[in-house]
Protein backbone atom coordinates (compact mmCIF):
# COMPACT_ATOMS: atom_id res chain seq x y z
CA UNK A 1 0.00 0.00 0.00
CA UNK A 2 1.53 3.02 -0.89
CA UNK A 3 -1.19 5.93 -1.15
CA UNK A 4 -0.73 9.38 -0.52
CA UNK A 5 -2.96 11.29 1.41
CA UNK A 6 -4.46 13.28 -1.62
CA UNK A 7 -7.81 14.01 -2.39
CA UNK A 8 -8.05 12.71 -5.50
CA UNK A 9 -8.39 8.95 -5.72
CA UNK A 10 -7.52 8.77 -9.62
CA UNK A 11 -4.35 9.83 -8.41
CA UNK A 12 -3.93 7.07 -5.67
CA UNK A 13 -5.34 4.68 -8.08
CA UNK A 14 -2.83 5.28 -10.87
CA UNK A 15 0.10 5.64 -8.30
CA UNK A 16 -0.72 1.94 -7.50
CA UNK A 17 -0.87 0.48 -10.94
CA UNK A 18 -0.58 2.96 -14.11
CA UNK A 19 -1.72 0.57 -16.01
CA UNK A 20 -5.50 1.14 -14.48
CA UNK A 21 -7.68 2.29 -17.53
CA UNK A 22 -10.39 5.02 -17.72
CA UNK A 23 -12.93 2.16 -17.46
CA UNK A 24 -11.96 0.72 -14.39
CA UNK A 25 -10.74 3.52 -12.48
CA UNK A 26 -14.60 4.86 -13.16
CA UNK A 27 -16.09 1.60 -11.71
CA UNK A 28 -13.11 1.83 -8.63
CA UNK A 29 -14.44 5.45 -8.24
CA UNK A 30 -17.97 6.14 -8.95
CA UNK A 31 -17.05 8.91 -12.13
CA UNK A 32 -18.02 8.35 -15.48
CA UNK A 33 -15.81 7.12 -18.18
CA UNK A 34 -15.49 10.76 -19.48
CA UNK A 35 -14.83 12.49 -16.52
CA UNK A 36 -11.89 9.69 -15.62
CA UNK A 37 -10.74 10.36 -19.26
CA UNK A 38 -10.70 14.61 -19.01
CA UNK A 39 -9.12 14.56 -15.36
CA UNK A 40 -6.39 11.92 -16.63
CA UNK A 41 -5.64 14.69 -19.43
CA UNK A 42 -5.72 17.91 -17.38
CA UNK A 43 -3.18 16.38 -14.79
CA UNK A 44 -0.84 15.13 -17.80
CA UNK A 45 -1.39 18.74 -19.30
CA UNK A 46 -0.43 20.55 -15.47
CA UNK A 47 2.63 17.97 -15.10
CA UNK A 48 0.92 16.34 -12.05
CA UNK A 49 1.58 12.91 -14.16
CA UNK A 50 5.00 13.22 -14.91
CA UNK A 51 5.08 9.90 -16.69
CA UNK A 52 4.46 6.72 -16.63
CA UNK A 53 6.86 4.41 -15.50
CA UNK A 54 7.46 0.37 -14.52
CA UNK A 55 9.16 -0.58 -11.28
CA UNK A 56 11.47 -3.57 -12.40
CA UNK A 57 13.83 -5.63 -9.97
CA UNK A 58 17.01 -5.33 -12.01
CA UNK A 59 19.01 -7.76 -10.54
CA UNK A 60 16.16 -10.39 -10.91
CA UNK A 61 16.13 -9.21 -14.20
CA UNK A 62 19.71 -10.50 -14.74
CA UNK A 63 21.36 -6.77 -15.09
CA UNK A 64 24.22 -6.20 -13.27
CA UNK A 65 24.15 -2.62 -11.81
CA UNK A 66 26.10 -0.47 -9.31
CA UNK A 67 24.19 2.37 -7.27
CA UNK A 68 25.80 4.76 -5.25
CA UNK A 69 24.23 7.88 -2.80
CA UNK A 70 27.34 10.62 -2.64
CA UNK A 71 26.61 13.19 -0.32
CA UNK A 72 28.38 16.32 -2.18
CA UNK A 73 29.69 20.06 -0.49
CA UNK A 74 29.03 22.82 -2.51
CA UNK A 75 29.73 26.24 -2.54
CA UNK A 76 26.79 27.79 -2.92
CA UNK A 77 26.87 30.56 -6.36
CA UNK A 78 25.57 34.28 -6.19
CA UNK A 79 22.31 34.60 -7.58
CA UNK A 80 21.44 31.01 -8.10
CA UNK A 81 22.26 29.48 -4.78
CA UNK A 82 22.59 25.56 -5.38
CA UNK A 83 20.34 25.42 -8.60
CA UNK A 84 23.55 25.91 -10.97
CA UNK A 85 25.41 23.15 -9.79
CA UNK A 86 22.47 20.97 -9.12
CA UNK A 87 21.45 21.24 -12.84
CA UNK A 88 24.79 20.31 -13.86
CA UNK A 89 24.83 17.16 -11.71
CA UNK A 90 21.30 16.37 -12.85
CA UNK A 91 22.09 16.29 -16.75
CA UNK A 92 24.13 13.42 -16.44
CA UNK A 93 22.37 10.11 -17.64
CA UNK A 94 24.31 8.09 -15.00
CA UNK A 95 22.61 10.24 -12.49
CA UNK A 96 19.43 8.96 -11.22
CA UNK A 97 18.04 11.92 -8.39
CA UNK A 98 19.64 14.81 -6.97
CA UNK A 99 18.21 16.37 -3.68
CA UNK A 100 18.99 19.76 -1.75
CA UNK A 101 19.12 18.10 1.90
CA UNK A 102 19.87 19.72 5.26
CA UNK A 103 22.61 18.46 7.36
CA UNK A 104 26.16 17.91 6.67
CA UNK A 105 26.28 17.82 2.96
CA UNK A 106 24.69 19.86 0.60
CA UNK A 107 23.69 17.57 -2.08
CA UNK A 108 22.27 14.63 -2.18
CA UNK A 109 23.28 12.59 -5.63
CA UNK A 110 21.81 8.78 -6.23
CA UNK A 111 24.13 6.93 -9.71
CA UNK A 112 24.16 4.53 -10.91
CA UNK A 113 26.00 2.97 -13.21
CA UNK A 114 27.09 -0.85 -14.63
CA UNK A 115 30.12 -1.45 -12.20
CA UNK A 116 32.35 -0.39 -10.01
CA UNK A 117 35.03 0.99 -12.20
CA UNK A 118 32.46 3.08 -13.95
CA UNK A 119 30.90 4.86 -10.75
CA UNK A 120 34.28 5.51 -9.49
CA UNK A 121 35.30 7.11 -12.60
CA UNK A 122 32.22 9.30 -12.82
CA UNK A 123 32.27 10.57 -9.21
CA UNK A 124 36.38 10.77 -9.66
CA UNK A 125 36.89 12.66 -13.09
CA UNK A 126 33.00 14.42 -13.59
CA UNK A 127 31.36 15.23 -10.14
CA UNK A 128 34.11 16.13 -8.15
CA UNK A 129 35.92 18.45 -10.31
CA UNK A 130 33.01 20.37 -11.31
CA UNK A 131 33.66 24.18 -10.07
CA UNK A 132 32.13 24.05 -6.63
CA UNK A 133 31.98 21.19 -5.38
CA UNK A 134 34.17 20.76 -2.35
CA UNK A 135 34.13 17.41 -1.41
CA UNK A 136 32.04 13.98 -1.87
CA UNK A 137 31.27 11.31 0.25
CA UNK A 138 30.28 8.13 -1.49
CA UNK A 139 27.90 5.41 -0.31
CA UNK A 140 27.63 2.45 -2.16
CA UNK A 141 23.86 0.61 -1.94
CA UNK A 142 24.73 -3.10 -0.85
CA UNK A 143 21.41 -4.39 -0.96
CA UNK A 144 17.66 -3.31 -1.34
CA UNK A 145 14.86 -3.83 1.20
CA UNK A 146 12.44 -1.31 0.03
CA UNK A 147 12.02 1.31 -2.79
CA UNK A 148 9.13 3.52 -3.92
CA UNK A 149 7.18 1.92 -1.37
CA UNK A 150 7.96 -1.67 -3.15
CA UNK A 151 9.50 -4.35 -0.99
CA UNK A 152 12.20 -6.36 -1.61
CA UNK A 153 11.55 -9.09 0.61
CA UNK A 154 9.87 -12.21 0.48
CA UNK A 155 6.00 -11.34 1.06
CA UNK A 156 4.39 -13.25 3.77
CA UNK A 157 1.41 -15.43 2.67
CA UNK A 158 -2.62 -14.67 3.49
CA UNK A 159 -3.05 -17.34 6.23
CA UNK A 160 -6.63 -16.45 6.24
CA UNK A 161 -8.96 -19.31 6.52
CA UNK A 162 -10.98 -20.01 3.55
CA UNK A 163 -14.56 -19.11 5.20
CA UNK A 164 -14.78 -17.04 8.40
CA UNK A 165 -17.94 -15.31 9.77
CA UNK B 1 -22.66 -50.22 35.00
CA UNK B 2 -24.72 -46.95 34.62
CA UNK B 3 -24.89 -44.87 30.99
CA UNK B 4 -22.76 -41.78 31.09
CA UNK B 5 -25.03 -38.95 31.19
CA UNK B 6 -25.83 -36.85 28.75
CA UNK B 7 -24.02 -33.52 27.75
CA UNK B 8 -26.42 -30.57 28.01
CA UNK B 9 -29.18 -30.04 25.75
CA UNK B 10 -28.93 -26.51 24.92
CA UNK B 11 -25.24 -26.49 23.77
CA UNK B 12 -25.97 -30.00 22.05
CA UNK B 13 -28.65 -29.03 19.81
CA UNK B 14 -27.14 -25.78 19.27
CA UNK B 15 -27.40 -25.57 15.61
CA UNK B 16 -23.85 -25.46 13.32
CA UNK B 17 -23.08 -22.89 11.46
CA UNK B 18 -23.97 -22.41 7.86
CA UNK B 19 -20.36 -21.08 7.28
CA UNK B 20 -18.83 -23.71 9.14
CA UNK B 21 -20.02 -26.40 6.89
CA UNK B 22 -18.69 -24.32 3.85
CA UNK B 23 -15.28 -24.32 5.36
CA UNK B 24 -14.60 -27.47 5.79
CA UNK B 25 -15.28 -28.03 1.98
CA UNK B 26 -13.64 -24.97 0.50
CA UNK B 27 -10.58 -25.57 2.60
CA UNK B 28 -10.46 -29.14 0.82
CA UNK B 29 -9.91 -27.73 -2.80
CA UNK B 30 -6.89 -26.12 -4.33
CA UNK B 31 -7.08 -23.07 -6.13
CA UNK B 32 -10.05 -21.82 -5.00
CA UNK B 33 -10.59 -17.95 -4.81
CA UNK B 34 -12.82 -16.68 -1.87
CA UNK B 35 -14.71 -14.06 -1.28
CA UNK B 36 -16.01 -16.16 1.94
CA UNK B 37 -14.05 -14.33 4.36
CA UNK B 38 -15.07 -12.03 6.71
CA UNK B 39 -12.29 -10.18 7.83
CA UNK B 40 -9.68 -7.94 6.91
CA UNK B 41 -6.63 -8.76 4.16
CA UNK B 42 -4.58 -5.88 5.22
CA UNK B 43 -1.93 -6.82 7.78
CA UNK B 44 -2.32 -4.94 11.11
CA UNK B 45 -0.79 -1.66 10.20
CA UNK B 46 3.03 -2.26 10.95
CA UNK B 47 3.48 0.30 13.57
CA UNK B 48 0.81 -1.34 15.66
CA UNK B 49 2.82 -4.84 15.53
CA UNK B 50 6.18 -3.19 16.23
CA UNK B 51 4.13 -1.61 19.46
CA UNK B 52 2.98 -4.95 20.34
CA UNK B 53 6.81 -6.62 20.02
CA UNK B 54 8.17 -3.74 22.00
CA UNK B 55 6.12 -4.56 24.81
CA UNK B 56 6.71 -8.28 24.64
CA UNK B 57 10.49 -6.82 24.73
CA UNK B 58 9.83 -5.18 28.02
CA UNK B 59 7.83 -8.24 29.19
CA UNK B 60 5.04 -6.90 29.56
CA UNK B 61 2.84 -10.36 29.99
CA UNK B 62 0.93 -10.29 33.24
CA UNK B 63 -2.54 -9.68 33.43
CA UNK B 64 -4.04 -6.23 33.60
CA UNK B 65 -7.02 -5.18 35.44
CA UNK B 66 -10.36 -7.07 34.90
CA UNK B 67 -11.36 -4.11 33.40
CA UNK B 68 -8.61 -3.34 30.89
CA UNK B 69 -5.45 -0.75 30.69
CA UNK B 70 -6.89 2.30 32.20
CA UNK B 71 -4.61 3.73 29.94
CA UNK B 72 -6.56 2.17 27.11
CA UNK B 73 -10.24 2.59 28.20
CA UNK B 74 -9.06 6.75 28.51
CA UNK B 75 -8.05 6.42 24.68
CA UNK B 76 -11.50 4.06 23.95
CA UNK B 77 -13.59 7.12 25.65
CA UNK B 78 -11.31 10.10 23.79
CA UNK B 79 -12.20 8.07 20.83
CA UNK B 80 -16.14 7.48 21.13
CA UNK B 81 -16.38 11.04 22.46
CA UNK B 82 -14.39 12.45 19.33
CA UNK B 83 -15.93 10.57 16.09
CA UNK B 84 -19.86 10.34 18.07
CA UNK B 85 -20.00 13.05 20.87
CA UNK B 86 -21.38 10.65 23.39
CA UNK B 87 -19.43 10.61 27.18
CA UNK B 88 -18.42 7.49 29.24
CA UNK B 89 -16.48 7.48 32.43
CA UNK B 90 -12.99 6.02 31.64
CA UNK B 91 -13.15 4.52 35.00
CA UNK B 92 -16.52 2.61 35.49
CA UNK B 93 -18.57 2.69 31.91
CA UNK B 94 -15.73 1.17 29.73
CA UNK B 95 -14.65 -2.51 29.84
CA UNK B 96 -11.79 -4.30 27.14
CA UNK B 97 -13.27 -7.53 25.74
CA UNK B 98 -11.77 -10.61 24.25
CA UNK B 99 -13.60 -8.92 21.06
CA UNK B 100 -16.89 -8.00 20.09
CA UNK B 101 -17.55 -11.71 20.81
CA UNK B 102 -17.22 -12.16 24.74
CA UNK B 103 -19.09 -8.07 25.17
CA UNK B 104 -21.88 -9.27 22.88
CA UNK B 105 -22.28 -12.51 25.35
CA UNK B 106 -21.95 -11.18 28.47
CA UNK B 107 -24.51 -8.31 27.66
CA UNK B 108 -26.86 -11.62 26.94
CA UNK B 109 -25.82 -12.88 30.35
CA UNK B 110 -26.18 -9.27 31.87
CA UNK B 111 -29.51 -8.25 30.26
CA UNK B 112 -31.37 -12.11 30.32
CA UNK B 113 -33.46 -14.07 32.58
CA UNK B 114 -34.10 -18.19 31.25
CA UNK B 115 -37.08 -16.70 28.91
CA UNK B 116 -36.61 -13.68 28.18
CA UNK B 117 -36.97 -12.75 24.34
CA UNK B 118 -34.46 -10.81 22.13
CA UNK B 119 -35.42 -9.19 19.24
CA UNK B 120 -32.73 -10.11 16.28
CA UNK B 121 -32.88 -8.37 13.01
CA UNK B 122 -31.88 -11.01 10.15
CA UNK B 123 -30.10 -11.64 8.36
CA UNK B 124 -27.74 -11.71 11.05
CA UNK B 125 -23.89 -12.25 12.17
CA UNK B 126 -23.98 -15.83 13.05
CA UNK B 127 -23.39 -15.72 16.68
CA UNK B 128 -25.99 -13.24 17.62
CA UNK B 129 -28.97 -15.82 18.16
CA UNK B 130 -26.69 -18.41 19.68
CA UNK B 131 -25.50 -15.92 22.12
CA UNK B 132 -29.12 -15.83 23.13
CA UNK B 133 -29.82 -18.94 23.74
CA UNK B 134 -26.91 -20.10 25.51
CA UNK B 135 -27.72 -17.17 27.91
CA UNK B 136 -30.87 -18.76 28.51
CA UNK B 137 -32.62 -16.20 26.37
CA UNK B 138 -35.20 -16.38 23.26
CA UNK B 139 -33.86 -15.23 19.98
CA UNK B 140 -36.68 -14.00 18.22
CA UNK B 141 -36.06 -13.23 14.21
CA UNK B 142 -37.02 -10.15 12.67
CA UNK B 143 -36.46 -10.39 9.02
CA UNK B 144 -35.76 -7.38 6.52
CA UNK B 145 -35.57 -7.76 3.09
CA UNK B 146 -33.48 -6.48 0.22
CA UNK B 147 -36.94 -4.03 -0.70
CA UNK B 148 -36.26 -1.93 2.24
CA UNK B 149 -32.65 -2.46 2.06
CA UNK B 150 -32.43 -4.96 5.03
CA UNK B 151 -33.03 -1.65 7.67
CA UNK B 152 -35.07 -2.64 10.73
CA UNK B 153 -38.69 -0.80 11.39
CA UNK B 154 -40.46 -0.45 14.35
CA UNK B 155 -43.42 -1.92 12.34
CA UNK B 156 -41.48 -4.99 12.09
CA UNK B 157 -40.45 -5.32 15.82
CA UNK B 158 -43.58 -4.85 16.95
CA UNK B 159 -44.85 -7.62 14.89
CA UNK B 160 -42.85 -9.79 17.28
CA UNK B 161 -43.22 -7.81 20.82
CA UNK B 162 -44.22 -10.28 23.55
CA UNK B 163 -44.43 -9.13 27.50
CA UNK B 164 -40.77 -11.13 27.96
CA UNK B 165 -38.98 -9.02 24.95
CA UNK B 166 -36.15 -7.57 26.92
CA UNK B 167 -33.78 -5.87 24.03
CA UNK B 168 -33.53 -4.99 20.20
CA UNK B 169 -29.44 -6.71 19.15
CA UNK B 170 -28.64 -4.20 16.44
CA UNK B 171 -25.77 -4.76 14.04
CA UNK B 172 -25.08 -1.56 11.82
CA UNK B 173 -23.44 -1.58 9.60
CA UNK B 174 -24.46 -5.24 8.74
CA UNK B 175 -22.87 -7.95 8.90
CA UNK B 176 -23.48 -9.60 5.84
CA UNK B 177 -26.39 -7.15 4.44
CA UNK B 178 -23.75 -4.07 4.19
CA UNK B 179 -26.84 -2.25 5.43
CA UNK B 180 -26.39 0.74 7.84
CA UNK B 181 -29.51 2.83 9.53
CA UNK B 182 -29.28 6.33 8.90
CA UNK B 183 -29.41 8.59 12.63
CA UNK B 184 -33.64 9.16 11.50
CA UNK B 185 -34.15 5.93 11.22
CA UNK B 186 -32.26 4.67 13.82
CA UNK B 187 -34.32 7.19 16.24
CA UNK B 188 -37.40 5.52 15.62
CA UNK B 189 -35.93 2.48 16.82
CA UNK B 190 -34.74 3.94 20.01
CA UNK B 191 -37.98 5.62 20.43
CA UNK B 192 -39.41 2.17 20.61
CA UNK B 193 -37.47 0.77 22.90
CA UNK B 194 -37.88 3.43 25.29
CA UNK B 195 -41.96 2.89 24.60
CA UNK B 196 -41.50 -0.26 25.20
CA UNK B 197 -38.82 -0.38 28.29
CA UNK B 198 -36.41 -2.47 26.15
CA UNK B 199 -32.40 -2.28 26.18
CA UNK B 200 -30.53 -2.21 22.98
CA UNK B 201 -27.23 -4.00 22.01
CA UNK B 202 -25.40 -2.32 19.66
CA UNK B 203 -22.47 -4.13 17.38
CA UNK B 204 -20.64 -1.21 15.72
CA UNK B 205 -17.95 -3.25 14.70
CA UNK B 206 -18.20 -1.93 11.07
CA UNK B 207 -18.69 1.09 12.60
CA UNK B 208 -15.59 3.13 10.56
CA UNK B 209 -16.13 0.98 6.91
CA UNK B 210 -18.86 3.68 6.16
CA UNK B 211 -18.55 4.79 2.64
CA UNK B 212 -21.25 6.98 1.69
CA UNK B 213 -22.70 8.94 4.71
CA UNK B 214 -22.07 8.99 8.58
CA UNK B 215 -22.51 5.93 10.86
CA UNK B 216 -25.54 6.42 13.07
CA UNK B 217 -23.80 5.43 16.94
CA UNK B 218 -27.07 4.06 18.69
CA UNK B 219 -25.67 5.67 22.11
CA UNK B 220 -25.03 8.84 21.12
CA UNK B 221 -29.07 9.54 19.92
CA UNK B 222 -31.67 10.72 22.30
CA UNK B 223 -32.69 8.84 25.03
CA UNK B 224 -30.67 6.04 24.02
CA UNK B 225 -27.73 5.98 26.10
CA UNK B 226 -28.96 4.92 29.27
CA UNK B 227 -30.04 1.77 27.91
CA UNK B 228 -27.78 1.25 25.41
CA UNK B 229 -24.78 -1.43 25.97
CA UNK B 230 -22.03 -0.33 22.79
CA UNK B 231 -20.34 -3.30 21.25
CA UNK B 232 -17.21 -2.30 19.14
CA UNK B 233 -13.46 -3.53 18.90
CA UNK B 234 -10.41 -3.28 16.54
CA UNK B 235 -10.39 -6.21 14.39
CA UNK B 236 -11.99 -4.43 11.53
CA UNK B 237 -11.05 -0.79 11.23
CA UNK B 238 -7.42 -1.56 12.10
CA UNK B 239 -7.19 -4.86 10.25
CA UNK B 240 -6.65 -6.87 14.14
CA UNK B 241 -9.07 -9.42 14.04
CA UNK B 242 -6.07 -12.35 15.46
CA UNK B 243 -5.41 -10.06 18.50
CA UNK B 244 -9.09 -10.19 19.96
CA UNK B 245 -9.23 -6.99 21.41
CA UNK B 246 -12.71 -5.12 21.94
CA UNK B 247 -14.69 -2.95 24.14
CA UNK B 248 -17.80 -2.22 25.90
CA UNK B 249 -19.48 1.03 26.41
CA UNK B 250 -22.40 1.15 28.98
CA UNK B 251 -23.69 2.75 32.36
CA UNK B 252 -21.82 2.01 35.10
CA UNK B 253 -24.14 -0.62 36.43
CA UNK B 254 -24.27 -2.42 33.88
CA UNK B 255 -20.51 -2.39 33.35
CA UNK B 256 -20.48 -3.48 36.52
CA UNK B 257 -22.22 -6.91 36.54
CA UNK B 258 -20.88 -7.39 33.02
CA UNK B 259 -17.48 -6.55 34.62
CA UNK B 260 -18.22 -9.17 37.23
CA UNK B 261 -18.70 -12.28 34.92
CA UNK B 262 -15.65 -11.23 32.47
CA UNK B 263 -13.64 -11.24 35.90
CA UNK B 264 -14.35 -14.97 36.35
CA UNK B 265 -14.80 -16.05 32.89
CA UNK B 266 -12.21 -14.61 31.53
CA UNK B 267 -10.34 -12.40 33.96
CA UNK B 268 -8.71 -10.18 31.22
CA UNK B 269 -8.06 -9.33 27.66
CA UNK B 270 -4.91 -10.45 26.28
CA UNK B 271 -2.28 -8.00 27.86
CA UNK B 272 -0.79 -8.00 23.75
CA UNK B 273 -3.42 -6.90 22.30
CA UNK B 274 -4.67 -4.20 24.55
CA UNK B 275 -0.90 -3.15 24.21
CA UNK B 276 -1.68 -2.89 20.60
CA UNK B 277 -5.17 -1.74 21.05
CA UNK B 278 -3.76 1.12 22.41
CA UNK B 279 -1.29 2.21 19.59
CA UNK B 280 -4.13 1.83 16.83
CA UNK B 281 -6.07 4.08 18.68
CA UNK B 282 -2.67 6.60 19.00
CA UNK B 283 -1.34 6.78 15.48
CA UNK B 284 -3.68 4.18 13.45
CA UNK B 285 -6.13 6.58 12.54
CA UNK B 286 -4.34 7.26 8.62
CA UNK B 287 -4.02 3.95 8.10
CA UNK B 288 -8.02 3.35 8.93
CA UNK B 289 -8.34 5.73 6.24
CA UNK B 290 -6.07 4.37 3.83
CA UNK B 291 -8.13 1.09 4.34
CA UNK B 292 -11.19 2.18 3.70
CA UNK B 293 -10.83 3.97 0.56
CA UNK B 294 -9.26 0.92 -0.77
CA UNK B 295 -12.42 -1.05 0.15
CA UNK B 296 -14.91 1.83 -1.16
CA UNK B 297 -13.33 1.16 -4.60
CA UNK B 298 -13.66 -2.59 -4.29
CA UNK B 299 -17.01 -1.84 -3.09
CA UNK B 300 -18.09 0.01 -6.50
CA UNK B 301 -16.26 -2.55 -8.62
CA UNK B 302 -17.88 -5.93 -7.23
CA UNK B 303 -21.09 -4.62 -7.24
CA UNK B 304 -20.57 -4.00 -10.46
CA UNK B 305 -19.65 -6.65 -11.44
CA UNK B 306 -21.61 -8.38 -9.67
CA UNK B 307 -24.83 -6.35 -11.50
CA UNK B 308 -23.20 -6.85 -15.07
CA UNK B 309 -23.20 -10.68 -14.46
CA UNK B 310 -27.08 -10.41 -13.80
CA UNK B 311 -27.00 -11.14 -10.01
CA UNK B 312 -29.26 -7.87 -8.80
CA UNK B 313 -26.84 -6.11 -5.81
CA UNK B 314 -27.97 -3.17 -4.10
CA UNK B 315 -24.87 -0.78 -2.98
CA UNK B 316 -24.31 -1.74 0.45
CA UNK B 317 -23.30 1.39 2.51
CA UNK B 318 -21.31 0.02 4.90
CA UNK B 319 -18.81 -3.05 5.87
CA UNK B 320 -17.33 -5.28 3.31
CA UNK B 321 -19.58 -7.81 2.11
CA UNK B 322 -21.66 -7.07 -1.23
CA UNK B 323 -25.00 -9.12 -0.56
CA UNK B 324 -26.30 -10.28 -4.35
CA UNK B 325 -29.54 -11.62 -5.17
CA UNK B 326 -29.09 -15.06 -7.14
CA UNK B 327 -33.31 -15.31 -7.79
CA UNK B 328 -32.50 -14.80 -11.40
CA UNK B 329 -30.71 -18.12 -11.73
CA UNK B 330 -33.37 -20.19 -9.89
CA UNK B 331 -31.16 -21.56 -7.58
CA UNK B 332 -31.18 -21.44 -3.84
CA UNK B 333 -28.71 -19.83 -2.12
CA UNK B 334 -27.29 -23.06 -0.53
CA UNK B 335 -27.33 -24.72 -4.53
CA UNK B 336 -26.00 -21.46 -6.07
CA UNK B 337 -23.02 -21.23 -3.46
CA UNK B 338 -22.21 -25.29 -3.66
CA UNK B 339 -22.78 -25.31 -7.78
CA UNK B 340 -20.12 -22.52 -7.69
CA UNK B 341 -17.38 -23.64 -5.45
CA UNK B 342 -17.04 -26.91 -7.51
CA UNK B 343 -17.33 -26.05 -10.85
CA UNK B 344 -15.74 -22.34 -10.46
CA UNK B 345 -13.59 -22.66 -7.56
CA UNK B 346 -15.30 -19.70 -5.93
CA UNK B 347 -16.35 -19.61 -2.46
CA UNK B 348 -19.39 -17.50 -0.96
CA UNK B 349 -21.22 -17.88 1.27
CA UNK B 350 -25.33 -18.65 0.94
CA UNK B 351 -27.54 -16.27 2.60
CA UNK B 352 -29.43 -18.83 4.45
CA UNK B 353 -26.35 -18.98 6.86
CA UNK B 354 -27.19 -15.69 8.10
CA UNK B 355 -31.07 -16.61 9.09
CA UNK B 356 -34.31 -15.10 7.19
CA UNK B 357 -34.25 -12.57 4.80
CA UNK B 358 -30.91 -14.40 3.64
CA UNK B 359 -32.64 -17.00 0.94
CA UNK B 360 -31.99 -16.07 -2.30
CA UNK B 361 -28.63 -14.01 -1.48
CA UNK B 362 -25.45 -14.63 -1.16
CA UNK B 363 -22.34 -12.85 0.64
CA UNK B 364 -19.50 -11.65 -0.91
CA UNK B 365 -16.50 -10.22 0.91
CA UNK B 366 -14.99 -7.54 -0.69
CA UNK B 367 -12.04 -7.50 1.86
CA UNK B 368 -10.23 -9.14 -1.06
CA UNK B 369 -7.17 -7.90 -3.43
CA UNK B 370 -8.37 -6.61 -6.65
CA UNK B 371 -7.26 -9.06 -9.23
CA UNK B 372 -8.60 -11.37 -7.16
CA UNK B 373 -12.11 -9.99 -7.05
CA UNK B 374 -11.74 -9.28 -11.01
CA UNK B 375 -10.63 -12.80 -11.27
CA UNK B 376 -13.43 -13.90 -8.85
CA UNK B 377 -16.01 -11.94 -10.96
CA UNK B 378 -14.81 -13.81 -14.23
CA UNK B 379 -15.21 -16.98 -13.17
CA UNK B 380 -18.87 -16.17 -11.91
CA UNK B 381 -20.35 -15.18 -15.51
CA UNK B 382 -18.87 -18.50 -16.27
CA UNK B 383 -20.91 -19.79 -14.05
CA UNK B 384 -24.14 -17.92 -13.95
CA UNK B 385 -23.78 -18.12 -17.95
CA UNK B 386 -23.43 -21.71 -18.01
CA UNK B 387 -27.02 -22.18 -16.01
CA UNK B 388 -28.42 -19.66 -18.24
CA UNK B 389 -27.64 -21.61 -21.38
CA UNK B 390 -29.55 -24.90 -19.40
CA UNK B 391 -32.36 -23.05 -18.84
CA UNK B 392 -32.97 -21.29 -22.39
Amino acid sequence: MSMKHTPCEILQILSRDARTTPEAIATLTGKTVEEVKAAIARYEAEGVIKRYATVIDWEKAGVEEVTAFIDVRVVPARDVGFDAIAARIARYPQVQSVWLVSGGSDLRVAVQAPNLKELANFVAEKLATIDGVNGTVTHFLLRRYKEDHSFYLEDANDERLVVAP
Amino acid sequence: MVDLKPMSVTASELPVSGIRRFFDVAAQMQDVISLGVGEPDFFTPWSIREAAIYSLERGQTTYTSNHGLLELRREIVRHIKKLYQVSYKAEDEVLVTVGVSEGLDLAMRTLLDPGDEVLVPEPCYVSYKPCVTLAGGKPIGVETTAAENFRITPAALEKHLTPRTKAILLGYPSNPTGATMPAAQMQEIVDFAVKHGLYLISDEIYDRLTYDGQHTCVAALKGARERTILLNGFSKAYAMTGWRVGYVCAPRELVSVMTRIHSYTMLCAPTLGQKAALEALKTGESEVVEMVAQYGQRRRLIVDGLNKIGLKCHMPEGAFYAFPSVASTGLSSEEFAERLLFQEKVAVVPGTAFGAGGEGHIRCSYATAIDKIEAALGRMKTFVDSLAVKVG
